[in-house]
């Protein structure tokens, strides 16, 4: 069962500041099998899913999920979604912050409950401006995961 | 700037066909995205998890279907990206990616398109169903 500390949910996390840097934005595109465009030059436009990367910032993507911890053995992921006010470029100087907005169960279809957590991580540029978020469903199921 | 066409409603994104897909290439995403859940990877534990093997992360097959927007739309004027996951990503899987323009809307003082994508494996299963809104040029 998912370790729960319902007096956090809600609260954002601490700040953490991020470089989008340029050979990370082509080595996550290099695993996409992307070439990002003819005119990426030296300042593209990070691929719509690089926000992922903030894993390396994090060390464990379930820091994300303030208050939450999950099974990483019945983990499913859910639902992500990335909302833009503007585009990312490499060179970007980034603070983002996330926090858990809501935690509840559902009856699974082999019986057992899950546990679905939703979660969101906002970035501000340099000057403080909200430019992205992330947002993300994560599921714990009951038993080992269907094949 | 690439040349692009016009866009609205009824205009067809893709396909484009990745793979088929190794551990190889679970393991590099893996690397690029810092997202190292070992049942990606480590096929002990993945069998221990219940699994036949390891399976791809839900955000290579994402990251992937996104790629239909690069040319067409650009990923510049992409302002919103959702997807959810609907069957997993195995080893020797081939992911076809495809969308459409459904609809125009207006937001944050933008004329925006909106549309839906999927990815399909050989198998016909949908594997992730996405939907994405982008500006268009003023």
């Amino acid at each position: 069962m998912a370790d729960i500390d319902p007096s956090l949910i809600g609260q954002w996390g601490p700040e953490t500041h991020m470089v989008v840097e340029l050979g990370k934005i082509r080595e996550f595109a290099r695993a996409l099998q992307d070439d990002l465009g003819d005119d990426a030059g030296e300042q593209p436009v990070a691929p719509p899913t690089f926000l992922m990367t903030i894993a390396h910032w994090l060390g464990d993507l379930g820091s994300t999920r303030r208050g939450v911890r999950l099974d990483a053995r019945r983990l499913l992921h859910g639902e992500q979604e990335f909302e833009y006010l503007r585009p990312i470029r490499a060179g970007d100087r980034l603070t983002f912050r996330s926090r858990t907005k809501d935690v509840y169960e559902k009856q699974g279809r082999r019986g057992g409950s899950m546990v679905f957590v939703v979660s969101e991580t906002e970035f501000r540029d340099s000057e403080g401006a909200v430019v992205a978020y992330l947002r993300n469903v994560s599921i714990e199921t009951q038993e080992s995961p269907p094949a | 700037m690439t040349s692009r066409l016009p866009l609205g409603p009824g205009t067809v994104l893709g396909p484009l066909v990745v793979g088929p897909l190794t551990r190889s290439d679970f393991v590099r995403y893996a690397g690029a995205s810092g997202d190292f859940n070992p049942i990606h990877h480590d096929e002990e534990f993945a069998r221990a998890a219940g699994n036949p093997t390891v399976f791809g992360h839900g955000m290579l097959a994402a990251g992937v279907l996104a790629r239909v927007l690069s040319r067409v739309v650009g990923y510049e004027r992409l302002r919103r990206y959702r997807v959810r996951f609907l069957a997993r990503i195995w080893p020797g899987d081939t992911l076809t990616c495809q969308g459409r323009v459904t609809g125009r809307s207006e937001a944050a003082g933008e004329v925006r398109i909106d549309g839906e994508l999927t990815a399909t494996n050989q198998r016909g299963e949908l594997v992730v169903r996405g939907e994405f809104s982008a500006a268009l040029p003023a």
